[in-house]
């Protein structure tokens, strides 16, 4: 089965004050048409920094795609034109932003930012991207449509201006949407009822769906496939089934006894991984995780892991054997 | 929106109070006295105590400063009456409302100009960060900022009358006749004045532009597939320049300064003119009537800044 977006090797970079910062440190991943995929990791792990670079959105300077090859639909967006790629963006590719606060334009209403795509992709009128417009914010359920359209953001909450987003992504039907976060900075009950819509809808539509989280509760309930980042670089990819059962690296362990569970003690189950993630700049030798893991053995420090194969599909990044160790 | 409208406007009252005071007062304070000018420059008046005090008493000068200043702002109230030249036995409201005009032409051209030139060239500069045109708007904006107008425009008279024999034109036609010979005269002086506006004008759309552009919903707006252009116009430009507005209110008094030199330079006959000729005098209620006007006038354009800058953000226009 070919992939509808192939990211390989990718490495973005961003220059500050003399030193490197390897955000995306040669990260490859797959997501196949109609499928969820999750990219889960802790803050600054490079996650929104993946997710603009396929886009092509990385702001240089600061940032610079250093090499690796993002194929779309069998084109390599990174040997594409600008021109060719604006078409590309909002049209077959759409975005949904982690600030909802800050996402839209604050003097613009809503309606004619949501019904923007269309009007620049499908050439359509204004009125005519208007009424379709109406038609998407119907669809992800906000109500009285016709009279939102006239609002402006700031009289949005910040659950019905990521239903503008979903419906601005959703404008020109892509292929594929990645949602960086999106209910990051929602109260809990509306962040269920955000992503149950996101989710509903790329299945209507049909379109691959990329969830960047760093809640394994969101990747468990939504996820087909899961990548597990760490520091620019992805230690542990797979089925979601596959990896909350048979987890590799031992920062997938770590994540997942963070996650609050709802059987047993809290105070004991809730185990945040100890230490901070490195800096970007200046990453230790080997594992970039080996400092913070209590399993890292001399190995670990000498060289860095590569994938390796666990099971057909499942790879992790890891010199150690968990299941003997342990 | 209407709120927001009456309170901007109740809160001139107390500012317009307060104006008047000052200016009453501060031309009090200074030194020199105009009895004593007129005194001693006309010779059909004899310099006796007695005279002294009959034109004390004619012009209300014997009265207690507070009464004074009563007299005065309830001529104006209640007659539209700015008192009477000391010296030229004139109406100082018709001096001043005949040069008005003159006035209002040259400011609004070197605001339009300042405005003109500054804007496209502060969001290119901002677009095009740290390259070369970026290097070339900012240069200009800081010789702007440091060649004094008075140097500049007394060198624009000055230069070609020695290497060709030509000055600028000065004569002033009525603006019904020929307004475009009319506006000609301006045309060299507002751009003069506009120089050292368009300077800061420039600076301060730069900046907003820069802080503009690092916004989420501007990468929200590239994110769509729209063209950089549009990105630059329809998403940064209407949110960076709303900052930029108030800039015009803040250039009014540096407008009228500019004016008394400029207007001096180039022998045009508004009110920077009248002023300096006032002050020369010490023609009180010519001096007086000249600072109100020019008060009110600041203090009105202020509002109207105000009132506009609601009218481009959403958030305060629709405050009910
Ligand atoms: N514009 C930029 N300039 C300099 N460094 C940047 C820039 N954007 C990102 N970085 C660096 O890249 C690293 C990865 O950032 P990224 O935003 O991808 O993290 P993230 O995984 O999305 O984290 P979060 O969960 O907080 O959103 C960070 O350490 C950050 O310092
Ligand atoms: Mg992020």
């Amino acid at each position: 089965m070919t992939s509808l977006l192939e990211v390989r090797n990718l490495k973005t970079y961003f220059h500050s004050d003399g030193s490197v910062v390897k955000a995306v440190d040669g990260v490859s991943f797959d997501v196949r048409a109609g499928e969820t995929v999750a990219v889960v990791g802790e803050s600054g792990s490079g996650k929104t920094v993946t997710a603009l670079s396929v886009l092509r959105l990385i702001p240089d300077p600061p940032g610079e795609i250093i090499s690796g090859e993002i194929r779309f639909a069998g084109r390599d967006l990174l040997s594409l034109s600008e021109a060719e790629v604006r078409k590309i963006r909002g049209n077959r590719i759409a975005m949904i932003f982690q600030e909802p606060m800050t996402s839209l334009n604050p003097s613009l209403t809503v309606g004619r930012q949501v019904g923007e795509p269309i009007e620049i992709h499908q050439r359509a009128s204004r009125k005519n991207a208007w009424d379709k417009c109406i038609a998407l914010l119907h669809k992800v359920r906000i109500p009285d449509p016709e009279q939102r359209a006239n609002a402006y953001p700031y009289q949005f909450s910040g659950g019905m201006r990521q239903r503008a987003m979903i419906a601005m992504s959703l404008a020109c039907e892509p292929e594929l949407i990645i949602a960086d976060e999106p209910t990051t900075a929602l109260d809990v009950t509306v962040q269920a009822q955000v992503l149950h819509l996101l989710k509903e809808l790329t299945r209507e539509t049909g379109a691959a769906l990329v969830i960047i989280t760093h809640d394994l509760g969101v990747v468990a309930r939504y996820a087909d496939r899961v990548n597990v980042m760490y520091a620019g670089r992805i230690v542990e990819t797979g089925q979601t089934s596959e990896i909350f059962n048979n987890p590799k690296h031992p920062y997938t362990v770590g994540l997942m006894n963070s996650l609050p569970r709802l059987d047993g003690d809290v105070r004991f189950a809730l185990q945040p991984i100890e230490g901070h993630p490195p800096d970007l700049a200046n990453l230790p030798s080997g594992c970039a995780f080996q400092p913070r893991c209590q399993y890292a053995v001399d190995r670990c420090l000498a060289k860095p892991p590569e994938l390796s194969e666990v099971n057909p599909e499942h790879l992790a990044a890891c010199w150690v054997d968990l299941n003997v160790t342990a | 929106m209407q709120r927001y409208l009456v309170r901007r406007l109740l809160a001139v009252i107390p500012t317009l109070f307060f104006a008047s005071v000052i200016v009453f007062l501060v031309i009090r304070i200074l030194p020199g006295d105009a009895v004593d000018l007129m005194i001693k420059s006309s010779p059909f008046i004899e310099n006796t105590e007695e005279m002294r005090r009959q034109i004390e008493l004619d012009l209300g000068l014997d009265q207690p400063m507070h009464m004074q200043y009563v007299r005065w702002v309830s001529g104006i109230i209640f007659h539209g009456d700015l008192g009477t030249s000391l010296i030229r036995d004139t109406s100082v409201g018709a001096e001043i409302a005949e040069r008005v005009p003159v006035t209002m032409t040259m400011g609004l051209l070197a605001v339009l100009f300042a405005l003109v030139i500054a804007i496209p060239i502060g969001v290119y500069s901002a677009v095009r960060q740290d390259t070369l045109g970026d290097y070339v708007g900012r240069s200009f904006a800081i010789l702007g900022l440091a060649v004094p107008s008075f140097w500049l425009g007394t060198m624009v008279v000055i230069l070609p009358a020695i290497w060709w024999g030509w000055s600028p034109p000065t004569r002033l036609v009525p603006f019904v006749e020929e307004p475009l010979r009319y506006l000609s005269v301006f045309v060299i002086p507002a751009a003069i004045l506009g120089a050292s506006l368009a300077a800061v004008t420039m600076r301060m759309t730069r900046t907003m532009m820069l802080e503009v552009l690092r916004q989420d919903y501007i990468r929200t707006a590239r994110a769509k597939g729209l063209e950089e252009w549009l990105v630059v116009t329809r998403h940064a430009m209407r949110n960076a320049l709303i900052p930029v507005i108030t800039l015009v209110g803040l250039f009014i008094p540096i407008v009228i300064g500019g004016t008394v030199i400029l207007e001096r330079i180039f022998v045009i006959p508004g009110v920077g003119q009248l002023l300096l000729l006032a002050v020369q005098d010490r023609d009180y209620p010519v001096i007086t009537g000249i600072f109100l006007v020019v008060g009110v006038f600041v203090i009105l354009v202020n509002l109207m800044v105000d009132l506009s800058y609601g009218l481009l953000d959403p958030k305060v226009r629709d405050q009910k």
